[in-house]
């Protein structure tokens, strides 16, 4: 049960969105920036990994699912999403998203706990300032995201097909365009 | 030393926003929404929110500047020191360290606040919007932390620059406009 009277036809973070309009605008506005829009060096598909990594740290199901989804649209790829949740060191990515996703990890701790070397490791493998920048921004907006979502006890629904639907939507429209309703699923 | 090149005038967050205008811009909506717009909760009770989250997070910077702010806000020093270090004794009223006790358990971690915490905020007469808007700005500022130390930012130990800094904030909220740090600087 949410923790506040949020409408039940919307998943996660889109209840908060529809209950609080003035803030959604610039969360999206976030999103639509640091994972969609064209970005130097960093595909979606590698943006939004690093966002479901991070979610998954924090064992946001809501958060980690939905951009899991997104990121498979992108990628055309469901395998790399689930290594990546598993152990980003043995997942068939790049050896510059490995390092920046330890990056993204060590930020999901604690802004402390990145490392000099862990920058020197990314920057090695041809990681560039932006991309350091935006890996512990990801990482950072995501703590705030997955806070929102289960601060509140959003209900996370169970169905993958939904989360597929709300995925491709995502991966193909960005995060500008109005949520759609869903069947309330229920079991608290 | 900061792990990308940031102003050198600019330290801790200011900086950083400075770096990558596009991502700042949607942040200081949000904070300015959150910490200046219209609110059943007070300024100055607000920024309580955002210090003792920083706090939490042992992050200097932030602690310190929204520390400075809330003083600044309330008119004395001694609220925002023993909300952070002696929450269930601070003078905030019981709706207020209610809603203090769910920013401190978000900080952990979403998961930490329990239907007990918001059940007595709401007896203490916490409303739907106050609850949501003190889980946002404490998840907010879960966000800050990280970014002002996940950069390697470099965080000033004169107290006189979070009071300047204080000042701006509380003069001109969060969004950006020309100038805004021309006071910044001793």
């Amino acid at each position: 049960m949410p923790h506040i009277d949020l409408p039940k036809e919307y998943p996660g973070i889109r209840s908060l969105f529809v209950f609080r309009p003035e803030t959604a605008v610039p969360l999206n506005a976030l999103v639509q920036t640091l994972l969609h829009n064209p970005h130097p060096t960093l595909s979606p598909g590698e943006r939004e990994l690093i966002a479901t990594y991070v979610s998954s740290l924090n064992i946001c199901q809501y958060c980690a699912t939905i951009h899991g989804a997104i990121a498979k649209h992108h990628l055309h790829n469901g395998d790399v999403v689930e290594r990546v949740k598993s152990n980003p060191d043995t997942a068939p990515i790049s050896n510059k998203l490995k390092a920046l996703l330890k990056i993204a990890g060590k930020t999901q701790l604690s802004g402390k706990e990145v490392r000099e070397s862990d920058v020197e490791a990314a920057r090695k493998e041809g990681a560039t300032d932006i991309e350091i920048h935006d890996t512990v921004l990801i990482a950072a907006a995501f703590c705030m995201f997955n806070r929102y979502v289960d601060g509140l006890a959003t209900w996370a629904p169970d169905d993958p097909e939904v989360y597929d639907r709300m995925g491709k939507q995502r991966a193909e429209e960005g995060y500008l365009t109005p949520p759609f309703k869903i069947q309330p699923q229920h079991k608290n | 030393m900061p792990y990308i090149p940031l102003d050198v005038n600019l330290p801790g967050i200011t900086g950083i926003l400075n770096y990558r205008p596009e991502t700042a811009l949607p942040i200081r909506q949000l904070t300015h929404i959150l910490l200046r717009g219209d609110s059943s909760l007070t300024q100055g009770e607000r920024e309580l929110i955002a210090t003792i989250v920083s706090y939490g997070n042992e992050c200097k910077f932030c602690t310190a500047a929204h520390t400075a702010a809330a003083d600044l806000l309330l008119g004395e020093k001694e609220t925002a020191d023993v909300v952070k270090r002696d929450l269930l004794n601070a003078p905030v009223s019981a709706k207020m360290k209610a809603l203090l006790i769910i920013a401190r358990a978000v900080q952990v971690s979403g998961k930490n606040v329990s239907s007990e915490m918001t059940s007595t905020a709401k007896s203490e007469g916490a409303t739907d919007l106050e609850i949501h808007d003190t889980v946002l700005i404490a998840a907010l500022f879960s966000l800050y932390n990280r970014l002002v130390d996940g950069l390697a930012s470099v965080t000033p130990t004169d107290s006189a620059f979070y009071e300047r800094l204080a000042n701006i904030l509380v003069d001109k909220g969060y969004l950006p406009s020309e100038n805004r740090y021309a006071g910044l600087k001793a």
